[in-house]
C-alpha cells in the first residue's frame, strides 16, 4: 500500500472496523423477532421482510404527519415513530397468528406457503395504499451525516443510531426471555409443550405474544433500516434471505447463536468485501457457511433442548 | 399528500383495465367484422376499424419494477389521451389495452403474444428492464409486431420490431465523461454498480473511454448485487482510492442505500464530484434530495428544463397524475412512444407494421417533445442531446450543461 501515510491507513482501519460492527447491528436486528419466532417457535414466517416493511411506513407516515401539523416536534418524531412501529407491527402479528398461524402449527411447511402467500398479499397491499414507488422519509437532523473525531475519520451516525437500537433491544429480548415470568413460559412451552400445558400455562396465550412480539421487533427493525436503506413495497423482501442466513447459522433455538453467527457473517463479509470484489466477499462467505453448516447441521451453538 | 393521489391513479387505473378487458372481446368480433370492407388497413390482421385503432400497454404495474415502471404507465396513457383528443391516428381513436408484465419476464412473453396474436394491437408500448425486452423480442419478431421501449439501455441491439426512445450507453456515456473531465479536471475515476447487464456493458464502454480517449485512470469498478444494502466497505475502498470522480450506476432499492450510507460516510456533493447514470427524478423520490444535493446525474431529461415545451407537458401531466408525481428520463421518453407512432403511421398512410417500419426508417421522422426536437435515425434510436443535471434538496435538478446533438450508436466500433 505505497502512498498511504500511516494515518490515512488508521483511519480506513477504524472506519472499516466500524463497518463490520455496523453490518452486524444490522444483521442481528434484522433477524432477532425472527429468532424468536423461528427459534422458539418454529413457525418459517416468510413475511418477516413485510412486517419490517410496516415498520418502515409508519416512520414515513408519522413524518408526514409531524410534518404537516406539529413541524417543532420533528427532532424527536422518530423516537415515537419507532414506538408506534412497535406497537402496529406487535398488533399485526397478533392478528395474524390468531387468524392464519395457529391452525398451522402442526405443518410447519404449509406455513411456509401460507406466510410466503401473505408477504406477497401484504406487497400489494402496500403497493395499493402507498404508490409503487419508494418513499422517503425526512429523518430528523441529528441522524443525518457523520461524526468526525479526528479530520480523517467519519463514523456514520446512522449507523451507530442502528447499532445503539440493536443493542438496546438485544437486552430487551435477553431480559424478556431469561429474566421475566413470560421468558419462563415462553422457554417451559420451547422445551415441552405437553409439560407446560399440564403446570397451568397457557401454552395457546403464549404462542400468540410470542409472535406478536417477534412481529414488532421485526418492525423496530424496519423502521431503524429507513436511516439507512429504502422505504417501497418490496423493500422487506430484500432482507428475508439474510434473515434466514443468520437465524439458521446461528442455531435456531439459541439467541447467544443469533449474536454469533450475525457477528461472524458481518465481519466475513465485511472484510472480504473490502479486500475482494462485492460479489466475491458474498460467494466466499456463503460458502463458508455452507461448509460449517455440513460439519454442524444444527448450527454455531447447539440448544440443549430435548426432542 | 403524494401517496393518496398514487392511491387515486392506481384505483382509477385498474378500475379502466376491468371495463377495457370486458370490453374488448365485442370489440375484438366487431373489428373482425369490418376488415373485409377495410382491405387496406386488415392487411397484417391489425384490430382496425372506421373509428378506432387498438394498441397494447405493457409495463410492471405489480412487482418489483413497478416502482419504475409507474411513471411510464402514467405518460404514454397522457400521450394517448391527448392524441385522442385530437382526433387520433388516421382519424382513428386509439383504444388501449393493458396488461401487466408483473416484473416477471418469462410473464412479459407471454403478454405481449396475447397482445399480437389475439388482441392483434397495432403496437406496443411497454418494458423497461432490458431482460423484459428480450423476452418480448422472438414475439415481436415471430408475430412482427411493434414495440416502443422507453428505457436507457445498453445498445448492442437493434430490431426492426422496436423503436428505442431512450438513450443507448454511447449516447449517456461519451458526453457525461466528457464533461466531467473537462469542467471537474477530472484524471481518476471509481466505477460503481450494479450487478446485471446494464451497468456491466456501460462500464465496458466508460472505463475504454476513459483510458483511451480521457486518458485518465479508472482506480476502482465494483459491482454490487441488486438488492444489495451494504455499502461500508465498498465506500472505505473509495475512501483509499480518493477518486476524482465517482462514476455510479446503482438500481433499484441499493440505490437508496448507496446515497444514503454516501452521505452518512461524509461523501457528499461538497468533497467529492459523483456523476450518476441511475438517478431520475423518480429515485430521487425515493433517495430524498437531502441525499442527493451537489451529485451529478447523465440524462437526456430532466423535469426542471426550462422551455415552454417542458412546462406544457410537466403541467399536462400533473393535472392528470397529481402535482407530486415525479417526471423522470425515463417518463419522458415513454411519452414520446405513442406520438412518434403517430408520425411514423401517418407518413405511412396505414397501420400496416411493414409500412410503419419503412417511414420509421425514412429518417424523416422528428417529433417536438418536451426534452426538445427529436430525430428518429433509420437505426431506430433517437438523436438527442445528453443533459448533465445538479441534484437540490427538493428533489429536482438544475441542468448544468446541455450536450450538441448525438448520432445514437448501438453497436460502437472498438468496445
Amino acid at each position: 500500500m505505497d502512498g498511504y501515510s500511516l494515518s490515512d491507513l488508521f483511519s480506513i482501519v477504524v472506519m472499516q472496523g466500524f463497518s463490520g460492527l455496523s453490518l452486524f447491528s444490522v444483521l442481528l436486528l434484522m433477524a432477532l423477532g425472527l429468532a424468536i419466532i423461528f427459534g422458539q417457535m418454529g413457525v418459517i414466517n416468510m413475511a418477516h421482510g413485510e412486517f419490517m416493511t410496516i415498520g418502515a411506513y409508519t416512520i414515513y407516515l408519522t413524518s408526514r404527519f409531524t410534518e404537516t401539523y406539529l413541524p417543532s416536534f420533528m427532532p424527536y418524531y422518530f423516537i415515537v415513530a419507532i414506538l408506534a412501529s412497535f406497537v402496529i407491527a406487535f398488533g399485526a402479528g397478533y392478528l395474524l397468528e390468531y387468524l392464519l398461524i395457529r391452525h398451522l402449527y402442526k405443518r410447519p411447511l404449509d406455513t411456509l406457503l401460507a406466510t410466503w402467500g401473505l408477504s406477497l398479499i401484504l406487497q400489494q397491499i402496500f403497493r395499493s395504499s402507498f404508490g409503487a414507488r419508494e418513499v422517503s422519509a425526512t429523518l430528523p437532523d441529528w441522524l443525518m451525516g457523520s461524526w468526525k473525531p479526528t479530520p480523517s475519520i467519519d463514523i456514520p451516525l446512522n449507523g451507530l443510531f442502528v447499532m445503539a437500537m440493536s443493542i438496546l433491544v438485544t437486552a430487551l429480548v435477553g431480559l424478556f426471555l431469561f429474566k421475566s415470568k413470560w421468558g419462563l413460559k415462553v422457554r417451559a412451552t420451547t422445551q415441552n409443550r405437553v409439560m407446560a400445558g399440564a403446570v397451568g400455562i397457557n401454552t395457546k396465550m403464549v404462542d400468540r405474544v410470542t409472535f406478536a412480539i417477534g412481529c414488532g421487533i421485526a418492525g423496530v427493525a424496519g423502521a431503524c433500516f429507513t436511516t439507512i436503506a429504502s422505504t417501497g413495497p418490496t423493500s422487506g423482501s430484500l432482507y428475508i434471505v439474510d434473515t434466514f442466513l443468520v437465524v439458521v447459522f446461528g442455531g435456531t433455538a439459541s439467541l447467544f447463536g443469533t449474536i454469533a453467527s450475525a457477528f461472524s457473517i458481518a465481519q466475513a463479509q465485511s472484510i472480504l468485501t473490502f479486500f475482494l470484489t462485492n460479489a466475491m466477499g458474498k460467494v466466499v462467505t456463503l460458502l463458508t457457511i455452507i461448509a460449517i453448516l455440513m460439519m454442524r447441521p444444527e448450527g454455531l451453538l447447539r440448544s440443549k433442548v430435548r426432542r | 399528500m403524494s401517496f393518496l393521489s398514487h392511491r387515486h391513479a392506481s384505483c382509477s387505473g385498474s378500475g379502466k383495465l376491468k371495463r377495457l378487458l370486458a370490453k374488448s372481446v365485442l370489440a375484438g368480433v366487431v373489428a373482425n367484422g369490418l376488415f373485409a370492407v377495410q382491405p387496406s388497413l386488415a392487411e397484417s390482421n391489425i384490430a382496425v376499424t372506421d373509428k378506432e385503432v387498438v394498441v397494447g400497454q405493457l409495463h410492471s404495474s405489480t412487482g418489483t419494477m413497478a416502482i419504475s415502471e409507474t411513471g411510464a404507465i402514467e405518460a404514454e396513457q397522457l400521450a394517448i389521451s391527448q392524441i385522442n383528443a385530437m382526433g387520433g391516428v388516421l382519424g382513428r381513436k386509439i383504444r388501449v389495452i393493458q396488461e401487466d408484465g408483473a416484473s416477471d419476464w418469462p410473464t412479459f412473453a407471454e403478454k405481449a403474444k396475447k397482445l399480437l396474436e389475439s388482441d392483434h394491437v397495432a403496437a406496443i408500448f411497454g418494458c423497461w428492464t432490458s431482460a423484459s425486452r428480450k423476452a418480448v423480442l422472438p414475439v415481436l419478431e415471430r408475430d412482427n409486431g411493434l414495440l416502443y421501449y422507453p428505457t436507457f439501455y445498453e445498445g448492442l441491439e437493434q430490431s426492426k420490431n422496436v423503436v428505442y426512445t431512450g438513450q443507448e450507453a454511447t449516447q449517456q456515456v461519451f458526453a457525461g465523461l466528457d464533461w466531467v473531465a473537462k469542467t471537474k479536471n477530472a484524471k481518476t475515476f471509481y466505477l460503481i454498480g450494479s450487478d446485471y447487464i446494464w451497468p456491466r456493458t456501460t462500464m465496458k464502454l466508460a472505463r475504454k473511454y476513459i483510458e483511451t480517449v480521457l486518458h485518465g485512470k479508472v482506480v476502482g469498478e465494483e459491482y454490487a448485487a441488486l438488492g444489495s444494502t451494504e455499502f461500508g466497505s465498498t465506500i472505505n475502498k473509495i475512501r483509499l482510492k480518493k477518486p476524482d470522480v465517482i462514476y455510479a450506476a446503482v438500481v433499484g432499492g441499493s440505490n437508496v442505500s448507496w446515497f444514503k450510507q454516501l452521505k452518512a460516510a461524509g461523501i457528499n456533493g461538497g468533497n467529492q464530484t459523483l456523476l450518476t447514470l441511475s438517478v431520475t427524478e423518480d429515485e430521487a423520490k425515493g433517495i430524498g434530495g437531502e441525499n442527493l444535493v451537489g451529485f451529478y446525474s447523465a440524462m437526456k431529461y430532466f423535469e426542471s428544463l426550462d422551455t415552454p415545451e417542458n412546462k406544457k407537458f410537466v403541467s399536462q401531466f400533473h393535472a392528470k397524475w397529481g402535482a407530486n408525481a415525479p417526471i423522470g428520463d425515463v417518463t419522458q421518453a415513454a411519452y414520446e412512444g405513442p406520438w412518434l407512432w403517430k408520425k411514423a403511421v401517418e407518413m405511412a398512410g396505414s397501420f400496416d407494421t411493414d409500412k410503419v417500419v419503412k417511414a420509421e426508417e425514412s429518417g424523416k421522422i422528428t417529433f417536438d417533445a418536451p426534452e426538445g426536437l427529436i430525430y428518429l435515425e433509420p437505426n431506430h434510436h433517437l438523436k438527442t442531446k445528453l443533459r448533465i443535471g445538479e441534484w437540490e434538496s427538493d428533489g429536482q435538478a438544475k441542468i448544468v450543461y446541455t450536450s450538441d446533438y448525438i448520432t445514437p450508436n448501438p453497436y460502437p466500433k472498438g468496445y
